[in-house]
């Protein structure tokens, strides 16, 4: 499963949707993801890509991670696998 | 309905290890937060704290009693022979049948917990030490304060995750002023500075790697302490007849809950709090003059908590001085309300208003009076202690100057 599809399976069973559902265009906030939905959504992907996401809950605009698209959040998961392995 | 008062205090906390010391270090705006020395902190991500240090419980407990007590109860132990030193009670006969302890705590023996976890867990063994049951459970501290002091009456413990200690102090309030007690003893206890207890908060990302910042625009997340703080909450008359020095006057508190969120702030609930507080100890809000803040230096808790104030207080909010020790001694989560009274106290008796430390960028959205980075004087006759916590349970407590 390519890094996408897995951070989409993901966010879509976060938002309580189906896959197909989720779009690389898609907010967390228009998903329907809220705060806490957020703190488990980045800890089931350091479990599954076995990484460490750089993320405060206190300032998600200044952590080092871009969480303002899916599309935003598959770019930042890829350079952490790729700086992390 | 009886009237309330405070005639003895005692605490330990990163501060210091008694009221003295802790008041002094608040005056001087001094920090307690740092480096923490816990079992593999290298596998944490945040490695500060506001941690007790030079805490030797060899010459303030037994053999006996060390193997007995989690580290939560000798903090509750040695804050409670403070404060009942402090105010010159002992408790026999009717009194002692007629007194008793009401603390707060969040994880109770929490150390107690993560050592155990430790021997069955990594260390693979099958059996743990028979106390450990009486070391962990949540009233531990509470029973052996009652233990020592020989209190006989109405006795437990509340938690409320970090509005414990206010919970609390609010039951030991209404038992001495409905008349039930004449005494309570008061207060609350923390020590979750272990590698479980910090851990588990790291999973919220919620924690500051640095300091702890309240107010300030460039905040970033709370930081944890751990100590006590405790109480003599003392019927007036009784107080008076024997001649006690009287610190202050408990004349209200409200408590509500949000029933929204079970993590993020409501300026509803912390406001219907402020206002309750207010209305239940007849106080004029223009007479209030400081607040000791729930102030954690979340993004979240901060600007709710401004907001609230804002709300309920009108002009006056820009007037009143609304300050967070946490910046200071870190967030003791069950405790916090009990070592944030202390500076409620110094507030209306001494007339020094403990300062918010760490207070580096103004933040539009708690553009308040928040006492920046250094202590002032200021003669004040009302204070609140806010306390919100996790669940969105708040409670606030009012004192007055005596």
């Amino acid at each position: 499963m390519s890094v996408k599809d897995k951070v989409i399976e993901i966010i879509a069973e976060q938002a309580v949707l189906d896959p197909s559902d989720v779009t690389m265009q898609s907010t967390l906030e228009g998903l329907g993801i809220d705060s806490l939905g957020l703190v488990e959504s980045i800890f089931a992907i350091e479990e599954a890509f076995d990484i460490s996401v750089p993320f405060n809950a206190n300032d998600p605009s200044e952590s080092d991670f871009d969480i303002s698209s899916v599309a935003s959040i598959v770019a930042g998961i890829e350079k952490l696998i790729a700086d992390q392995s | 309905m009886k009237r309330v008062v405070i005639t003895g205090a005692g605490t330990i906390n990163a501060l210091g290890h008694n009221v003295p010391e802790t008041l002094e270090a608040m005056r001087e705006g001094r920090c307690g937060i740092g480096a923490l020395d816990v079992r593999d902190v290298d596998r944490l991500a945040i490695k500060i704290g506001g941690q007790v240090h030079g805490f030797e419980s060899e010459g303030l407990f037994n053999r006996q009693q060390i193997a007995l007590y989690d580290r939560f109860t000798q903090f509750a132990l040695v804050a409670a022979r403070e404060a009942i030193g402090q105010a010159g009670l002992s408790f026999s006969g009717d009194l002692a049948a007629r007194c008793g302890v009401v603390l707060g705590t969040s994880g109770g023996g929490m150390q107690t917990l993560d050592e155990n976890y430790r021997t069955v867990y990594e260390d693979g063994k099958n059996r743990v030490h028979p106390f450990v049951v009486p070391k962990l459970m949540n009233n531990a501290a509470a029973s052996h304060v009652s233990m020592e002091f020989n209190l006989k009456g109405p006795s437990f413990t509340v938690a409320t995750a970090c509005a414990s200690s206010n919970h609390a102090m609010s039951q030991a309030f209404q038992l001495v002023r409905s008349g039930a007690a004449p005494v309570m003893i008061t207060g609350g206890t923390e020590s979750m500075l272990c590698f479980g207890g910090i851990k588990a908060w790291e999973g919220l990302r919620v924690m500051s790697k640095d300091a702890c910042r309240p107010f300030s625009a460039n905040r970033n997340g709370m930081v944890q302490g751990e100590g006590a703080g405790v109480f003599v909450f003392e019927d007036y008359d009784h107080a008076h007849a024997r001649g006690a020095d009287i610190l202050a006057e408990v004349v209200g508190f409200a408590m509500t809950s949000d029933a929204s969120d079970i993590v993020m702030p409501s300026k509803q609930g912390a406001a219907r709090a402020i206002a309750g507080a207010l209305n239940d100890g007849r106080i004029n809000p223009e007479d209030v003059g400081y607040i000791n803040a729930h102030g954690t230096g979340t993004a979240a808790n901060d600007k709710t908590e401004c907001a609230a104030v804002a709300d309920v207080f009108g002009q006056h909010a820009d007037e009143l001085m609304i300050s967070s020790t946490k910046s200071m001694h870190g967030h003791l989560i069950g405790g916090t309300g009990a070592v944030e009274l202390l500076a409620c106290i110094m507030a209306l008796r001494d007339g020094v208003i403990a300062p918010t430390i760490g207070y580096e960028e103004p933040d539009p959205e708690c553009a308040l009076d928040v006492v920046p980075n250094e202590a002032r004087e200021a003669k004040i006759d009302v204070a609140l202690s806010n306390a919100f916590a996790f669940g969105g349970l708040n409670a606030v407590m009012a004192l007055r100057k005596v």
